[in-house]
């Protein structure tokens, strides 16, 4: 009988072997076709596999030693509750971005710079979530980087995409290089490679601190942490945006993965502080995040942005989890850590559905600036209807899946005050307070994106050419929607869902949610508070059937016709409908001083003079200007310091290694 | 260990260190390349006594490399280029006598310092032995680094060599393999060097490191 995790591990080499042909055969008119056939069957078959695996026994653990790799080291992999969770995510956004690709594939100028590489970054995703040793979770981890670092630069003509790519592989290398070093104080002298060993050694707590920092480090900026997140608004856009999607929804989950393994699995018991270093990262990027995604204009890099605010609840999750497990209060730490896991899915559920809204918007269109769209709903409506779904799932309005984790997460942070710690007692209702703050710009974030995007009138010719796009897309999307209308009323299934992961990380679980009447879902206890998402759904639904029908029934019928917005003037021109800058001002005036060093000019024509007024905003990416302006000029000066030794005499070259040699052994006699 | 036999051991590596010095003040071409051959004639006696008080009959091979090959092939070698090439009138020094002599007193200061340091549980022969040893690869390098010409860099070269070799041999038990391998890969550096002159000669008409400088398109 083969073991599970052998048979999840076709599934990659499958993928590889789809890239490998990919790249033969990627200029053939039906390589898209195939590729994405390819990729969406073995994802399918990977998710089926893994299902069954939950169906059957959640709690086993299946693992393997490959004869590959190093040399008297071979390659581990390991099937367990929380890999095979991330596997399910994997997978399930790898069949539906295949399904979605068969579609907006055929749009692609340049197949032969995306097809090799895109089953190769799915296989890659799933060997880091599949890896049990040290060097196969780096060597893996590299793949995924340099799969969709290729994937970035698929049109590397535009040079903003370039710098991007650039960014993106420095960023890459840096994590990359924390991770080592985390996993080598893991390893620690022995050099136990493998995560079987590392799981019985426990660091001693300088070592584990140190981890715990590389680790926010290499997984954070993977992951899109601030301040570590300066690639990601750049490079998730660039990419094609089925790969958007997927880096966005998908590989920044991985991040997560790679994190929850090391800081909850592999480290131990935590530290209590090492809960608010988590918890404040993770609350000051959501709030930097959505600030920085409410002042943006292009639609993709709007969703990136969004991203790293969703991120950064997950990590204050976690970061609350952490807390709650130092403190040996198990049941609390199972709501945290089950409310992270929830949002992972959640939100790879609906930023993949918005990043394929935006790109049926950019195939239809052409056009990712939201200043030059608008009208879209008459043009695209089933684009605009999922794209409205995804919004609202995003903004966390019930009866939608995002409103059933953020709820959750608002539950444990109500239990903070049972922390012991004054620290953790004042803190966590501050983070509290800055995820409710995200929360509530999110959604005005998101009415921005929809309202500008698809409703009002067309700004450009472009837009009011647009058709509707194909039906692969589409039904990518609709089955998106789907899932968040599902996880929204039926959350009960998900939480159960988790709770092996649960009981292996944490040890304990949230109450049995299915056992719970009317689908209800309680987070401790049904005297404190409990949410019933079906409830909800039917009483949105019939109330707003309700107004429907009064309406249809009792307005009147008379056709009118008359100008959009006319506020009394004859017929405004497209132009002077709200923006997507304007939409934001009110926002940026309260918080840009501060985020952005944001400063609004106005510039009078002299009297008489006929030119118009002009209204000009000067904001600074503040993250950018603090923490790597000062290195990139560090490193421009050294390297211009340094640059003369590179024209030295040989007899020079041999003075320099001699001084060297002499001053070590000076260093060696002289060293007390 | 009776002191006689210490005292000549001391007394030959003594006097390797000795010729190191000596090499450094040489500024003709033919009295460095005369020196070198007195450096790996002492080599060889000492690699001699070192193989007669150890009683290790191996070290008499590398005695015999050394003298052969270090002491007469290459030297003669060394010799027909510079006639071919025609630099043995070249001075070619590149930091004056004195600094360079007081920066070798410095040199040996610091190994006897640093061995003296590091080794003190150590049999007193192979101690004395390490930090000759260390001595003579230092002053190799210094060798290297105040001379101009590529001929005597190359000397200095192989004076840092017969530093290695005597540290290989003062340690007792150490294999054969080595020392050969040692001997053979100053042999064929040596092949390597000489072919590197004859192309610099065709290329660039002298055999001043310096003209490789020129070719870079830098002037000093």
């Amino acid at each position: 009988m083969i073991s599970t995790v052998a048979l999840l591990l076709c599934g990659p080499a499958a993928l590889l072997g789809t890239a490998i042909l990919a790249a033969a055969a990627s200029r053939h008119a039906a390589a898209t076709r195939l590729v994405y056939g390819a990729a969406l069957v073995i994802s399918a078959a990977l998710l089926v596999t893994v299902a069954g695996h939950l169906a059957g026994n959640p709690g086993e653990v299946s693992a393997i030693t490959l004869p590959l790799g190093l040399p008297w080291t071979g390659a581990r992999f390991r099937l367990d509750g929380l890999s095979a969770f991330f596997l399910v995510v994997v997978n399930l956004g790898g069949a539906i971005t295949s399904l979605y690709g068969l579609g907006y594939g055929r749009h692609e100028s340049a197949p032969h710079r995306v097809l090799p590489f895109y089953p190769a970054f799915l296989a890659g995703m799933n060997l880091v979530v599949l890896a049990n040793d040290a060097f196969s979770f780096l060597l893996s981890w590299e793949f995924m980087s340099l799969a969709s670092w290729a994937l970035v630069m698929a049109h590397h003509r535009d040079e903003a995409n370039r710098r991007a790519g650039t960014i993106y592989l420095v960023m890459a290398s840096f994590g990359t290089m924390a991770l080592l070093l985390a996993f080598g104080l893991l390893a620690g002298p022995a050099g136990t490679y493998a995560f079987d060993a590392m799981r019985t050694a426990h660091p001693d707590r300088f070592a584990a601190g140190a981890v715990l920092v590389l680790m926010l480090l290499g997984a954070g900026s993977k992951a899109g942490l601030v301040p570590l997140h300066a690639w990601l608004p750049l490079a998730h856009p660039a990419a094609p945006s089925h790969v958007s999607a997927l880096m966005s929804g998908i590989m920044t989950k991985v991040a997560i993965y790679g994190f929850i393994r090391v800081v909850f699995d592999l480290l131990g018991e935590p530290a209590w502080w090492s809960g608010i270093a988590v918890l404040l990262i993770g609350g000051v990027t959501a709030v930097l995040g959505i600030l920085h995604a409410l002042m943006e204009k292009d639609l993709k890099r709007l969703l990136a942005y969004s991203t790293i605010e969703n991120i950064g609840v997950i990590f204050a999750s976690l970061g609350l989890a952490l807390a709650f497990k130092a403190n040996a209060m198990p049941s609390a730490a199972a709501l945290a850590f089950t409310a992270a896991l929830f949002h992972v899915l959640n939100h790879s559920f609906f930023k993949s559905l918005l990043f394929f809204g935006a790109g049926a918007v950019l195939s239809a269109t052409g056009e990712r600036d939201m200043e030059k769209l608008g009208g879209l709903i008459h043009r695209l409506p089933v684009t605009s209807f999922v794209f409205l779904v995804g919004c609202v799932s995003i903004s966390a309005l019930p009866p939608f899946n995002g409103f059933a984790s953020e709820w959750l997460v608002f539950q444990a942070i109500l239990l903070s005050p049972e922390l012991p710690q004054w620290g953790l007692k004042v803190i966590v209702p501050a983070v509290g307070g800055m995820l409710a703050l995200s929360a509530a710009l999110a959604a005005a974030c998101f009415v921005k994106a929809f309202g500008i995007t698809f409703l009002g009138r067309a700004r450009s010719a472009a837009v009011e050419r647009a058709h509707e796009v194909d039906r692969w897309s589409l039904a990518a999307m609709a089955v998106l929607a789907t899932f968040c209308l599902l996880a929204g009323i039926l959350p009960g299934f998900v939480i159960d869902g988790l709770s092996p992961v649960t009981l292996s990380l944490i040890g304990d679980r949230m109450p049995v949610q299915m056992a719970e009447p009317w689908l209800s879902i309680v987070p401790i206890a049904e005297s404190r508070s409990s949410y019933n998402g079906l409830l909800v759904f039917v009483f949105i639904a019939i109330s707003a059937s309700l107004a429907a029908f009064f309406i249809h029934r009792f307005a009147s019928h008379a056709l009118r016709r008359g100008i959009a917005w006319g506020c009394g003037f004859a017929d405004a021109v497209p132009a002077a409908q709200y923006t997507a800058v304007s939409f934001a001002q009110p926002i940026r005036r309260v918080f840009g001083g501060f985020a952005f060093r944001a400063r609004e000019t106005v510039e009078m024509p002299a009297p008489g003079a006929l030119e118009p007024a002009r209204l000009k905003v000067d904001m600074h990416d503040v993250t950018w200007e603090i923490f790597y302006q000062p290195i990139t000029g560090a490193i421009d000066f050294a390297t211009e310091r340094l640059n003369h030794l590179q024209f030295l005499t040989i007899r020079r070259y041999l003075t320099l290694v001699f001084l060297y040699l002499v001053i070590l052994l000076l260093v060696l006699a002289l060293w007390p | 260990m009776s002191g006689l036999t210490f005292d000549i051991a001391h007394l030959l590596a003594g006097s390797l260190v000795l010729i190191s010095f000596m090499m450094l003040y040489q500024d003709r071409l033919f009295a460095l390349i005369n020196v070198f051959a007195l450096h790996a004639v002492v080599l060889a006696l000492s690699v001699a006594w070192q193989a007669y008080i150890q009683d290790a009959h191996h070290l008499y091979i590398t005695a015999g490399i050394a003298l052969v090959f270090k002491a007469i092939v290459i030297p003669v070698g060394l010799h027909r280029i510079i006639q071919r090439l025609g630099i043995h009138r070249d001075i070619e020094t590149a930091v004056g006598i004195g600094p360079t002599m007081l920066a070798g007193i410095g040199l040996v200061t610091l190994s006897m310092v640093l061995m003296l340091r590091v080794t003190p549980e150590a049999d007193p022969l192979a101690r004395e032995d390490l930090a000759f040893a260390l001595s003579i690869i230092l002053l190799g390098l210094l060798v290297m680094v105040t001379r101009r010409n590529a001929v005597s860099q190359v000397v200095g070269f192989m004076s840092l060599e017969n530093g290695l070799v005597l540290a290989a041999t003062g340690a007792k038990g150490m294999p054969l393999v080595v020392e050969i391998s040692v001997a053979f890969s100053i042999l064929i550096a040596f092949i390597v060097i000489g072919v590197f002159l004859f192309r610099i000669r065709e290329r660039f008409d002298s055999v001043d490191v310096g003209a490789l400088d020129d070719y870079r398109g830098e002037r000093r």
